[in-house]
């Protein structure tokens, strides 16, 4: 937990401290692939506290929803379809779902916690 | 916790991928607020309001100072001060004068200006009148002032900036006798002009209706200087 957090604030310096800006069209690619990454982190910690996290799933899995994410933006684009609003959608619900699974096993280890001091005093 | 060292790094890279795009996209949406049409919008609209305020403070001061003045001053020294200023429509005997481009064809060699009204020609028409004790001018409907201009403007006549054509209308209240004989004596203004052909056609009238100058009076460079009566 404390290097993921060490890697966000590192990151946000970074990002300050870089010159880049996003023009026009690459924005709602950005924040999709943005989103994507939120999933990612959110899905990998709901598998780390479940115990079957794999570096290469986890990889293989932001990469690939990242990309197809990025070309159905960009294809829904050129279509003249908002697929964009679809990324979105789908990929907020996925967070809020991680993040549910993750706050599952957080409140049973602790109600877990609790059984055993009561056993214990 | 010492599940979360298992895969630790992977999901500190994409933490700090996380961290780099929430800083730049946060800077972006931060620069596009300040963008110049936004801050010109916010900057109208804050001009806006205050021009509002200053408006209606000046509203009300000009309302009081209606109420002063007309508590203050004499209704009939207004309206004197208004015919002088010649902002008051008029009626009273008088003369109306047409006058219209000659209807002769210039011969060969001669200048065809010679057969057109120009400002002159008026200009000659009004110093008469004003010499024989007009009180008020207008041309085509334009009042003239004291500082009203009376100019050629291409094939137009310019009078208090506005321009009309030919034929041109003007009437002037006075004594309706001397006003007709000082235009119509030997040697005068219509005799003149007959000779090339410009129609002048006098006729009198008893109640020639003069407009008012509807104007704005420019007073930048002058000053006001106060004297003791």
């Amino acid at each position: 937990m404390t290097k993921a957090l060490i890697g966000l604030i590192l990151g946000i310096v970074v990002g300050c401290l870089f010159p880049i800006t996003i023009t026009g069209a690459y924005t709602k690619l950005f924040t999709v692939v943005l989103l994507v990454a939120l999933d990612a982190v959110f899905g990998g910690l709901r598998a780390a506290v479940n115990e079957h996290f794999s570096d290469t799933v986890f990889i293989t899995g932001f990469i690939t929803n990242a990309l197809f994410a990025a070309f159905l933006v960009f294809i829904g684009d050129k279509l003249g379809i908002d697929l964009y609003y679809v990324a979105l959608l789908v990929f907020g619900f996925r967070i809020f779902k991680n993040l549910a699974g993750l706050r599952r096993y957080l409140l049973s280890k602790g109600k877990w916690k609790r059984e055993k001091g009561k056993e214990e005093g | 916790m010492s599940k979360f060292t298992r895969g630790g790094w992977s999901i500190t890279f994409v933490c700090m991928i996380i961290g780099f795009m929430l800083a730049v996209q946060f800077r972006q949406v931060h620069d596009a607020k300040n963008t110049l049409p936004n801050q010109r919008v916010e900057e109208l609209a804050g001009r806006l309001i205050q021009l509002e305020e200053e408006r209606d403070e000046l509203e009300t001061q000009l309302e009081l100072l209606k109420q002063e003045s007309e508590a203050a001053t004499n209704r009939e020294f207004i309206s004197e001060l208004k015919f002088r200023a010649c902002v008051t429509a008029l009626s009273g005997e008088g003369v109306i004068i047409k006058m219209d481009d000659s209807t002769r064809a210039a011969k060969s060699g001669e200048n065809p200006n010679l057969y057109l009204i120009h400002d002159d020609d008026i200009l000659r028409v009004i110093n008469e009148l004003r010499a024989a004790g007009a009180e008020a001018i207008s041309i085509n409907e334009q009042r003239l002032t004291a500082i009203s201009e009376i100019r050629c403007a291409g094939p137009t006549l310019s009078v208090n900036n506005v321009r009309s054509a030919a034929p041109y209308e003007i009437k002037a209240v006075g004594d309706k006798k001397s006003l007709e004989n000082a235009i119509k004596m030997r040697g005068g203004v219509a005799e003149t002009l007959q000779v090339w052909g410009i129609q002048l056609e006098v006729s009198t009238a008893d109640d020639v209706y003069i407009p008012p100058y509807k104007g704005t009076f420019k007073r930048t460079h002058s000053k006001v200087i106060e004297e003791n009566l």
